[in-house]
């Protein structure tokens, strides 16, 4: 038999699962990468869908993709105005972390991790999940003790916590500024599990997933409408026609206040503007995820070696996806502060996304009070390192009408009953705080 | 981002905060009830396009109603809360 012949052979039983191996990179290489075939379709919408799903980002496809494995419902359809993964999902910094300190968010959280452990061989996709280590600064005897107090539920959580002293941290990161007058380092909390993944990676896995067990993912197809009858969701109006569904689930973050309009709902959630930078690619230099709490900086270095950055919100309410000068200034100096050997680095380019921020810095996954109107929302700036648990929890709660256990304390209502807040911070329950 | 502060004219964005909503302004009875309560403290329009909001700013302490526009960061004007308020 020819090469060619056995490759044709071999490929032929691959293709029709389109599964991705090492093995299957080598064959594509020897015959110049043409058996590579498109990773999802391009449905038409069906006029009705068991259930349909408001917004094609992260979330929303790992929604989709835990409906479909967790409760066998396929009969979906993922609804996005603009292309898969186009929104948060593709403009963050890509961390992955389960150091929360509150009841509610500790559990959701730990779940959301073990998650990402398990994804790159649940989804056969490489989402480049790499747990370098998120080390937390700290910067004073008052500093180490709350560091401390969090290392320790992040333990009875079941996850992992290291309390690193000065020199311990030393070891971990030579060149940050350790006699920085202002502020001094005195040691970090060190989150072994911690660390980044590949933003957009993550939302195609889950859309191949998706996809590939019979969910139609549908582009271009932006919801105008909610229908309601007698107080149940009967389907939604597009830019492509009806569509009737039995269940709706909205999953749109920083839009989820247009969205949930359509349904006469208002939300707890204001859509701020938060920046990030990534530099020109170095040579390995930061080897962990590395938060700067005082100077609300964290930086970490991507594969390819650009150092991704950000700071805090612009703090103004904006859909711009675009940020100012200040707070551009502000990151900068911080970084500074923080390591200033990043001064020889260039900045290649800024973006920005609409973060969802609500009133106590948690989410919401909940019912709505239209039957078969579920929402899934108020994500803040940490709505990446959530993507798998948020759609197993916002599966679960579609497919069966009640909360997961990990996110049974996301509830709307807890704005304004005062019960279950989860105010990470300390800063209060109410916007513009967190 | 620049603001045109009635009392001090055209200024830099680093000079004032952002204060949320200018439903802050209508302020409900104290003895409204807990879903008016709730409006006014959580829930919000959130408007993508034109919006009010109060902002201070910090050199003269004048409170201002903004009006602008959240997709493209255009200030259309700056009132004073007090004769927005009057």
């Amino acid at each position: 038999m020819s090469l060619s012949g056995m490759d044709s052979a071999v490929l032929c039983c691959f293709s029709r699962a389109m599964r991705y191996s090492g093995f299957r990179v080598f064959l594509e290489g020897l015959r110049g990468q043409t058996g590579w075939t498109p990773v999802w379709r391009d449905p038409e919408p069906k006029p009705e869908y068991d259930i349909v799903l408001i917004g094609g980002g992260g979330h929303g496809l790992s929604t989709a993709y835990y409906l479909a494995r967790e409760h066998g419902l396929t009969n979906v359809a993922v609804l996005e105005k603009g292309y898969l993964g186009g929104g948060n999902v593709g403009r963050n910094t890509t961390i992955v972390r389960a150091n929360y300190f509150l009841p509610g968010n500790s559990e959701f959280y730990s779940h959301s991790l073990k998650l990402w452990e398990g994804l790159e061989a649940d989804l056969n996709y490489n989402v480049m999940h790499s747990q370098r280590g998120l080390i937390n600064l700290f910067h004073s005897d008052g500093q180490r003790d709350a560091f401390a107090r969090r290392g320790n539920a992040m333990i009875n959580q079941g996850d992992d916590a290291v309390l690193l002293d000065r020199e311990g941290f030393r070891r971990h990161l030579p060149y940050l500024d350790f006699d920085n007058p202002r502020f001094p380092v005195y040691g970090g909390l060190l989150h072994p599990r911690g660390g980044t993944a590949r933003h957009d990676a993550v939302a195609w896995g889950y859309a191949r997933g998706a996809d590939r067990r019979g969910v139609d993912l549908i582009q271009q197809c932006e919801v105008t409408g909610i229908d309601i009858e007698a107080g149940r969701v009967t389907g939604v109006q597009t830019t492509r026609g009806a569509i009737r569904a039995k269940k709706v689930g909205i999953v749109v973050a920083g839009r989820s206040g247009q969205v949930a309009a359509m349904a006469g709902m208002q939300l707890p959630v204001e859509s701020h503007i938060l920046q990030a930078f990534v530099t020109e690619g170095l040579k390995p230099i930061i080897n962990h995820v590395v938060s700067f709490g005082m100077g609300h900086f964290y930086i970490s270095q991507s594969d390819k070696g650009g150092l991704v950055f950000g700071g805090d919100l612009d703090f103004y309410s904006s859909y711009a996806q675009r940020g100012n000068l200040p707070m551009a200034e502000h990151v900068m100096e911080a970084a500074m502060t923080l390591m200033p050997a990043i001064g020889h680095a260039k900045v290649l380019r800024s973006w920005g996304g609409i973060m969802d921020m609500s009133p106590d810095g948690s989410p919401v996954i909940d019912k709505t009070h239209v039957d078969g109107l579920y929402i899934d929302c108020g994500w803040c700036y940490g709505g990446f390192k959530a993507v798998p648990a948020s759609g197993f929890a916002f599966a679960h709660l579609i497919a069966q009408d009640r909360p997961h256990e990990t996110a049974a304390r996301f509830r709307l209502d807890r704005f304004r009953t005062g019960v279950g807040l989860m105010d990470e911070e300390g800063t209060g329950s109410q916007h513009n705080l967190h | 981002m620049r603001i045109t502060c009635p009392l001090c004219g055209e200024r830099d964005r680093r000079e004032f905060t952002y204060q949320g909503a200018a439903l802050a302004l209508s302020r409900p009875d104290e003895r409204a009830s807990p879903e008016v309560w709730d409006d006014y403290l959580h829930n919000r329009d959130n408007p993508a396009g034109k919006t009010r909001d109060l902002w201070y700013h910090d050199p003269c302490g004048a409170w201002l109603v903004v009006e602008r526009d959240t997709t493209t960061h255009e200030i259309f004007s700056a009132t004073l809360a007090s004769e927005v308020k009057r």
